[in-house]
């Protein structure tokens, strides 16, 4: 149990996917502009994160370890997490049509995003069990959140501010992700401390 | 080398490739849920600005409104006739054309007729400013001319003229898009015909307007008494045209000692300014030719 929260905790505050593993910048930077879009965006990315573990899991220690085919892993991945997501979406649409509609455009947005796929295969790098990668994965989704909406208020504030004209839009925001970013490197060391 | 080791890769990716497939072919059949093609049609015949004219959160809803009966097909305002027709074709209804609206400032407050209270140096929208005692200018109820109104517009309608928001006729829209926008509340949409308009939202007694801009309605109510069709009426101070009894005759703008009321005309596409105006309506127009 207290290894479990250990990788939780870990996925969330650590090893942040966006700002210290820098995967899924694209939605990170693309969809942080309002806050209520940035908690949809997150909450199907963490959705999907852990659905995917769950499938392409035991189809990396079924289908391709007992044939050595470990190097398949990326294209087997992507086939898999695209299917996974365009039937997860035409099951939503039917049946929770009200899911759907909160989702909405993310879900197909999020369906090669490289957070997912990255959850997937550091889980399997990382040599976790099944229910340990389903808890990382499931940090790493709520890690993502917690960058996104911290990431929306900071551009909320951004949107305020009078930035020289030459660096307004792209470049403030990049500087604002990165001293984020810096911010998060307080955390590390944290979680070792709480657990010894 | 074995030809395993290329076979059985192959193989097992084409498999998980027909697995999927196959599964979202399946679910696709039986989860399916029927969309309406003819959503996709009219969406297309809209003109995509996403105003929210018709008030739908944008052309795809609008399109998914009207194809489920819960919207008429002439709500598009961009669109016009040209969407209407289209709308028309496809769900065969035979809707007629609403009344094409536009969009007016109800303000003339120029740097040359109005001035400064203060310098207002912050952030850079009528919004802000106008939350730092209703913005730099002498008139509380004018124009602030910090453009927010320029940045709602999605035709590019609305240009900021010597401090003041004019709107250009011959490219609104009518969508009402700049009417929210504006913190003062100047901007209204009125029959894009020819109208005749008061340009100002003062407020304040006579005196007080006076002194504040050189345009300003004093409440004098001449015009009131000049109008045959007892279209125009003073209220709170200012001077309100009701368009349904308005005959466009120009008596009002003749009378006025303040050029407060503007005549605005179809044909020339402009909004021509009372300040502008030498003579009434019908004798400026003449002159031009």
């Amino acid at each position: 149990m207290k290894e479990m929260l250990i990788i939780l905790l870990s996925a969330i505050l650590v090893d942040n996917f966006v700002l210290k593993k820098f995967l899924g910048i694209c939605p990170f930077l693309g969809v942080s502009k309002k806050l209520d879009s940035a908690f949809g965006m997150s909450v199907a990315v963490t959705f999907v994160m852990v659905l995917s573990t769950a499938v392409t899991y035991p189809i990396y220690m079924g289908l391709l370890v007992p044939n050595s085919l470990g190097f398949l892993q990326t294209i087997v991945f992507i086939l898999v997490i695209a299917a996974l997501v365009q039937l997860v979406e035409i099951i939503l649409k039917k049946y929770v049509p009200s899911l759907y509609k909160a989702l909405g455009i993310y879900l197909p947005l999020i369906t090669t995003n490289c957070a997912v796929l990255g959850v997937t295969i550091l889980n399997i790098d990382s040599k976790y069990t099944f229910a340990q990668s389903l808890v990382n994965s499931l940090g790493a989704g709520l890690g993502f959140m917690l960058a996104m909406v911290l990431f929306a208020g900071v551009r909320s504030r951004i949107e305020a501010a009078n930035i020289p004209e030459a660096f307004r839009g792209l470049p403030i925001t990049l500087a604002a992700a990165s001293v984020v970013s810096v911010a998060f490197g307080g955390f590390s060391g944290v979680i070792e401390g709480i657990f010894r | 080398m074995n030809i395993t080791t290329i076979l059985l890769p192959t193989v097992i990716v084409a498999a998980i490739g027909l697995v999927c497939g196959l599964g979202l072919a399946f679910a696709s059949k039986f989860f399916g849920v029927k969309e309406d093609e003819r959503i996709e049609l009219v969406r297309e015949v809209l003109p995509g600005a996403n105003c929210g004219a018709c008030g739908f959160a944008g052309c795809d809803d609008y399109a998914k409104a009207v194809c489920e009966g819960n919207a008429q097909p002439n709500q598009c305002v961009p669109g016009g006739a040209s969407a209407l027709k289209g709308i028309n074709g496809i769900l065969g209804t035979n809707a007629a054309a609403g009344q094409k609206m536009a969009a007016i400032v109800a303000c003339t407050g120029k740097n040359t007729v109005t001035g400064k209270r203060y310098e207002y140096l912050g952030i850079d929208t009528c919004k802000a400013a106008n939350m730092l005692y209703g913005g730099g200018g002498k008139c509380q109820f004018g124009c602030i001319g910090l453009g927010d109104c320029v940045r709602g517009c999605q035709f590019g309608a609305i240009d900021i003229i010597n401090g003041v928001a004019m709107v250009n006729r011959a490219i609104c829209m009518g969508c009402g898009v700049c009417r929210d926008t504006c913190p003062k509340a100047l901007i209204s949409l009125i029959p894009d015909d020819d109208s005749v308009f008061v340009t100002c939202s003062n407020k304040s007694k006579g005196a007080v307007a006076m002194k504040v801009c050189e345009e300003s309605c004093i409440a004098c109510r001449r015009c009131e008494k000049a109008c045959d069709s007892d279209a125009i009426k003073v209220n709170d101070n200012l001077a309100f045209i009701d368009t349904d009894k308005c005959t466009n005759c120009g008596a009002c703008i003749a009378v006025c000692p303040r050029k407060t009321i503007s005549f605005i005309s179809r044909q020339t596409g402009k909004v021509m300014l009372s300040s502008e105006l030498v003579a009434p309506p019908e004798t400026a127009a003449s002159s031009e030719e």
